[in-house]
């Protein structure tokens, strides 16, 4: 009986001495988009080592993480989504944007080398309207003369869960594709004519990397962690890009966010002769009638924190960071927008 | 060892005199606090049964009566104009439990006859052992097999020559269409049949070794072979149980989630070939709760739940009425 009392006072005091530890450590728990998340979480190490501060940031989609904020059972919600001023207002929530970065049609047919293939917009609708069937379809040879394409299906990959990245997808192929527009329109998640539903960009990338003669899309980080073979593609200017840096920046340069009421912005499809077309940024949410200060202080310093040392991570990454202009935007609408008790709660950097 | 000496002892302290055991244990208090206590504890299950369709209904009920009836068939699944259909996610759920069974029952019976009547003694115990330990396997583990081994051979060993060997044969090129994936409804059914094969099996054997002995001996004795002794006394025997022991498998592969979900691959749509993705009620709901942000996806998910809830229980309903008309 004694051991039994004694193992149990260690128990006691060892589940204490945790609960403790896990409220001086200062936790900030976010939830969203998957599209950011390799940079989130690089961001989130080195802030650790520097502050001791840990992010807990799950990667559960757009649409999961505007349910989260939504119901306040997280610090922040993520999604590359952005929500329009008037749901935004109907929410009480605010959002700014973290950084930009390019979803890249990604593909596994055999022969076919990375960055060898061009696609536009208007073929991509197709594939994914179920309308191009083969990949020796004539338009997809008119894109690609002289690359030998096989006579095969292709299975088109596309996301199971609600995600910004379909977002931004769809709206670019309504953008170029009035077929896409009419037939299914724009959303973190359609009813999808054809195709395979993987979860995540981790997911959608594993199917393609995995089915023969696939087609998927992805953040561009997760096509070159997965080493998978990316397409070109032609842009507005009727230009073939590849995905890379300077191209995600270019279609960045012209975005005016200055006049983007509550940061509501899409950088699908912008002119310029080396513009990416699938360029987007990715956006953080948080309540803007602030329940619980300390929280939202640790959130707002781990973003400022970023802005000030996360640029050179995120470009590793192959995300364009914002310029100094934009994250002066956000600071200022930090301390506009985000009161408690009619105080603002970020008290500059 | 222990347990024989143990029973001896026993057997000693109650050859002089009867021992009474203390008495809270037998007074009529006792006696009436444990008949509520069962009838508590009886009730209790019931309460949590009508709470679940309560509370599904309750979550339902946003989506039930924005779209009626129209729910159960309409094939609509479309979150940007949030019109919500159950139609491809009940027909993904039948499709690939019916496939699951077809294929489930009856290699179980084989084994359960193998082990109970074929198989050498020294044998039965250990394969016994085996099925069972198969039941044991985490369904998630079952999902990953399948997709990352089962997928891609099924697709270029079984489904490239059948989707080409069909091509230009009516009806069956349309069931047997679309790109060589690996992933789809049919594959999906497959996993279930394994998953659900050990269920079926375990209890077969149980069922069949109920079956008197002198019932099969004197099948034997008149120059029945193996084969006309399952025909003629087991199946006949037992037909209840085995019955039961289907149903059993069924209920398991209709609610099936995670490995499901692995495979399936998570498509709203309802199309003729058992190669193409599809989606089940429970994988539906695995894939977008956590999303769905709008009220009217979240409760026609629910609502998807409480169809789940009632096509398990029209089953397991059905399964009662049959074996009830069996056994009379």
């Amino acid at each position: 009986m004694k051991r039994i009392i004694a193992s149990l006072a260690v128990c006691a005091a060892a589940s204490a001495i945790t609960a403790t530890s896990a409220f001086a450590a200062d936790q900030i728990t976010g939830a969203g988009a998957t599209f950011p998340y390799p940079v989130y979480s690089k961001w989130a190490q080195s802030y650790n080592k520097e502050t001791g501060v840990q992010l807990n940031y799950q990667a559960i989609g757009s649409g999961g993480g505007i349910k989260q904020i939504k119901a306040n059972t997280v610090d922040f919600g993520a999604s590359d989504k952005p929500l329009t001023p008037k749901e935004l207002s109907k929410a009480g929530l605010m959002q700014f944007p973290t950084v930009m970065g390019g979803i890249v049609p990604i593909l596994n047919v055999k022969g076919i080398k990375p960055g060898e293939l061009v696609l536009d917009g208007k073929t991509i609708a197709n594939i994914y309207l179920g309308k191009i069937k083969h990949w020796n379809n004539k338009e997809i040879q008119a894109l690609n003369p002289g690359v030998k394409l096989p006579d095969s299906r292709i299975s088109v990959v596309h996301r199971a869960d609600g995600s910004g990245t379909t977002f931004n997808f769809t709206y670019y192929l309504a953008d170029v594709s009035p077929a896409w527009k009419k037939d299914v329109g724009v959303d973190a998640s359609v009813q999808w004519p054809v195709g395979t539903g993987g979860k995540g960009n981790q997911g959608v990338s594993n199917y393609v990397s995995q089915l023969k003669n696939s087609i998927g899309y992805v953040e561009y980080a997760y096509a070159l962690q997965n080493k998978l073979t990316y397409a070109r593609m032609k842009n507005k200017d009727g230009k073939v890009v590849s995905p890379a840096m300077e191209n995600f920046q270019a279609a960045a340069a012209g975005a005016d966010w200055k006049h983007a009421k509550g940061f509501y912005l899409i950088l699908a499809n912008q002119p310029g002769a080396k513009s990416w077309p699938m360029t987007a940024a990715t956006f953080i949410l948080l309540h803007k009638d602030v329940k619980d200060p300390k929280a939202t202080k640790a959130v707002l310093k781990f973003f400022d924190w970023a802005y000030k040392n996360g640029d050179q991570a995120a470009a590793k990454l192959d995300y364009v960071p914002f310029p100094a202009s934009v994250k002066t935007l956000i600071r200022d609408a930090w301390k506009k927008d985000l009161k408690a008790d009619g105080h603002s709660v970020y008290m500059g950097s | 060892m222990t347990l024989v000496n143990n029973r001896t002892k026993a057997h000693d302290e109650t050859a002089g005199e009867f021992q009474r055991p203390p008495r809270f244990l037998n007074g009529e208090a006792f006696n009436k606090t444990f008949k509520w206590l069962s009838i508590g504890a009886a009730l209790f299950v019931l309460m949590i049964l009508g709470g679940f369709f309560v509370s599904l209904t309750i979550g339902a009920w946003p989506a039930l009566k924005q779209f009626g009836f129209g729910f159960i068939w309409s094939s609509d699944w479309n979150p940007v104009t949030e019109k919500f259909g159950a139609l491809p996610a009940i027909a993904g759920t039948l499709i690939t439990s019916g496939i699951a069974i077809l294929l489930a029952v009856p290699l179980a019976f084989a084994i359960a006859v193998y082990i109970t009547q074929l198989a050498p003694k020294w044998l039965r115990h250990p394969l016994g052992i085996a099925i069972e330990l198969l039941a044991a396997i985490p369904s998630i583990i079952y999902g990953m097999w399948g997709l990352f081994f089962f997928a891609p051979m099924f697709a270029d060993y079984v489904q490239g020559p059948i989707i080409n060997l069909f091509e230009n044969v009516p009806v069956l090129s349309t069931i047997f269409e679309g790109p060589a994936i690996g992933i789809g409804m049919a594959t999906a059914g497959i996993v279930l049949a394994v998953m659900i094969l050990p269920f079926i099996a375990s209890v077969m054997r149980d069922v069949i070794d109920t079956v008197p002995k002198r019932l099969k001996e004197s099948g034997f004795a008149i120059g029945a072979t193996d084969w006309e002794v399952t025909k003629a006394i087991i199946i006949p025997h037992c037909r209840t149980g085995l019955a039961g022991s289907i149903f059993l498998g069924l209920g398991r592969a209709l609610g099936e989630t995670m490995a499901v979900t692995f495979i399936i691959g998570n498509a709203n749509r309802i199309t003729a070939s058992i190669f193409a993705p599809g989606n089940t009620i429970a994988s539906t709901i695995a894939n977008e709760f956590q999303e769905a942000y709008t009220e009217i996806h979240s409760s026609s998910l629910i609502a998807l739940g409480l169809l789940l809830f009632i096509i398990t229980f029209i089953v397991l309903a059905i399964a009662r009425m049959m074996l009830n008309r069996i056994s009379t």
